[in-house]
């Protein structure tokens, strides 16, 4: 995990190739988030202000123990509380889930980006914003399956969890899995975290009475780069709207892909088009049968 | 109209003041979109923001100068949605629309002030425009959005560019036929005016009843 990992692998709004992609060995990195063992402390939201400067923002009372309903700007870290009836008759659970940026293999907020280099997703699969880059157009809000990006109207600019990209570049780990008290955060490489997360929900499967616990690393994004172990993997709803199959919306897609090369074909064609148009039949003539004087003769 | 449409000098008067302060408020206020949107909408043309003083300022300014355009196209529409009602000739220009391409005018029927391609011109960018003001509303401020009402989000980054690409083919149009194709036209959107033969010939019918108007008032 040295600062090789800030290698760029994709950039948004980017005419041409990525400058040095693939050319050293990729780590990609992941957190591995235990909901199971998730106590609700909020260690990893304070330590998440503290690392990346941000201050403390008024807090919303919902009757529950839910800080405020959703991240911020200057919130990138949310733990999100849903109180869950079993279905087995087994009572109440308190679902409590690290609501953050999910980091996705293919992101969809760096798809409708315009910006050239706002956001880059590195070789360590982290997906990071550049605010210095940013137009503050907030495309990326309306590409995100995971309701993450968050506008300042100060700045104007998009903020959101950085995966403190500055502290795994100097081999650290994140300040919110530093913080954790309890052991339910992880982090080092995805493979070893996906292989972490199935052990433990193995373990849930067959020791804890929860049949359909299971590793959350959604396919409709290309897998992301947090991943959960959830009680239920099935009904990841439940864990303040985890979203069950995340996609790239559609419209972005449409709109990234078939419309801007039919787009850019159209507009291309049109200009040749009315070129050709001129040369062949040129422009209409008020005075047709006027005769143009010939050279010598005085008009 | 108090005054006859018709001046000295063989001229014929083809666009008011108000119709053409009307006119380049739009114009100049849709070539910036045009040029900061498809800097918006392409990687490869995102230099255009750069030079016309950076992308940020860019895309704070294109909401307003939208702002601008929408209130010269209801503009032009309170002047000109009478004139541009389709009528019974627009069908017969429409059959010979492609003498109209091959400039074989003597094939075509008399046009009114408003041909049937200038009517459609009108009303697709009325129609465009309404769907890119309440597309740019949303996309203007996206982050007032509720997440439950994400879809106006969805739907407003599709409709916006196709919307703004259906305009950039009329604009194209109307721009080539405006400058190259039919002469004097540019300089009756600037100046006002028009010669007598230029009108007869292009808008028979409307010169007709210009001239008709005006010997009903002498």
């Amino acid at each position: 995990m040295s600062q090789a990992n800030l290698e760029i692998r994709r950039i948004s709004g980017h005419a041409g190739p990525v400058p040095g992609a693939g050319v050293k060995r990729e780590y990609e990195v992941a957190k591995l988030v235990d909901t199971t063992t998730c106590i609700g402390c909020k260690a990893c939201e304070v330590a998440c202000l503290e690392w990346n400067g941000l201050s403390f923002s008024d807090t919303t009372f919902q009757n529950s123990y839910q800080t405020m309903p959703e991240t911020a700007w200057n919130y990138w870290n949310l733990i999100k509380f849903d109180e869950h009836e079993r279905d087995d008759g087994g009572g109440m659970m308190l679902l409590m889930r690290k609501d953050q940026c999910m980091h996705c293999e293919e992101p969809g907020c760096l798809e409708a980006c315009p910006a050239d280099g706002a956001i880059v997703q590195y070789a360590n699969g982290i997906v990071d914003f550049q605010q210095d880059h940013c137009i503050g157009c907030g495309y990326c809000i309306s590409g995100c399956p995971f309701n993450v990006p968050k506008f300042s109207p100060d700045s104007r600019k998009v903020f959101k969890c950085t995966l403190c990209s500055d502290r795994v570049s100097e081999g650290l780990e994140p300040a919110c899995i530093k913080a954790c008290p309890t052991g339910c955060l992880h982090f080092g490489t995805k493979d070893e975290m996906k292989e972490l997360g199935e052990t433990r929900a193995q373990q849930l499967r067959e020791h804890s009475g929860f049949a359909n616990a299971g590793v959350y690393d959604p396919a409709g994004v290309g897998g992301t780069h947090v991943l959960y172990v959830l009680h239920d993997a099935t009904n990841p709803e439940a864990y303040g709207g985890l979203p069950k199959d995340p996609q790239i919306p559609w419209t972005v897609k449409l709109w990234k892909h078939p419309l801007k090369w039919l787009g850019n074909l159209a507009m291309a064609g049109g200009l040749v088009g009315l070129c050709v148009h001129y040369l062949r039949y040129g422009p209409k003539t008020v005075e047709p049968d006027q005769e143009i004087p010939k050279q010598g003769e005085q008009p | 109209m108090s005054d006859s449409l018709l001046l000295p000098h063989g001229r014929v008067l083809r666009y008011s003041f108000h119709e053409r302060l009307m006119h380049w408020l739009a114009a100049l206020s849709y070539i910036y979109l045009l040029l900061t949107g498809l800097a918006f909408w392409t990687p490869w043309l995102f230099w255009i923001a750069v030079v016309l003083g950076g992308a940020t300022i860019s895309r704070e300014l294109h909401p307003w100068v939208g702002v601008i355009f929408m209130v010269a196209v209801f503009w032009m529409y309170r002047a000109w949605a009478a004139q541009m009602r389709a009528t019974e000739r627009d069908r017969e220009w429409w059959r010979a629309l492609p003498h109209y391409i091959r400039n074989e005018d003597e094939e075509v029927p008399a046009e009114e002030r408003f041909n049937a391609g200038q009517k459609s011109l009108f009303w697709g960018f009325f129609w465009c425009g309404i769907v890119l003001l309440l597309s740019g509303l949303v996309l203007w401020f996206p982050h007032w959005i509720p997440w439950s009402l994400r879809w106006l989000r969805l739907i407003s980054v599709i409709l916006h560019p196709v919307a703004a690409l259906v305009t950039i083919a009329l604009f194209m149009i109307h721009v080539y036929m405006g400058t190259a194709v039919e002469r004097g036209a540019f300089g009756s959107v600037i100046r006002g005016d028009v010669s007598r033969k230029w009108a007869a010939r292009y808008h028979r019918a409307w010169y007709e009843q210009v001239v008709r108007d005006s010997a009903a008032k002498e």
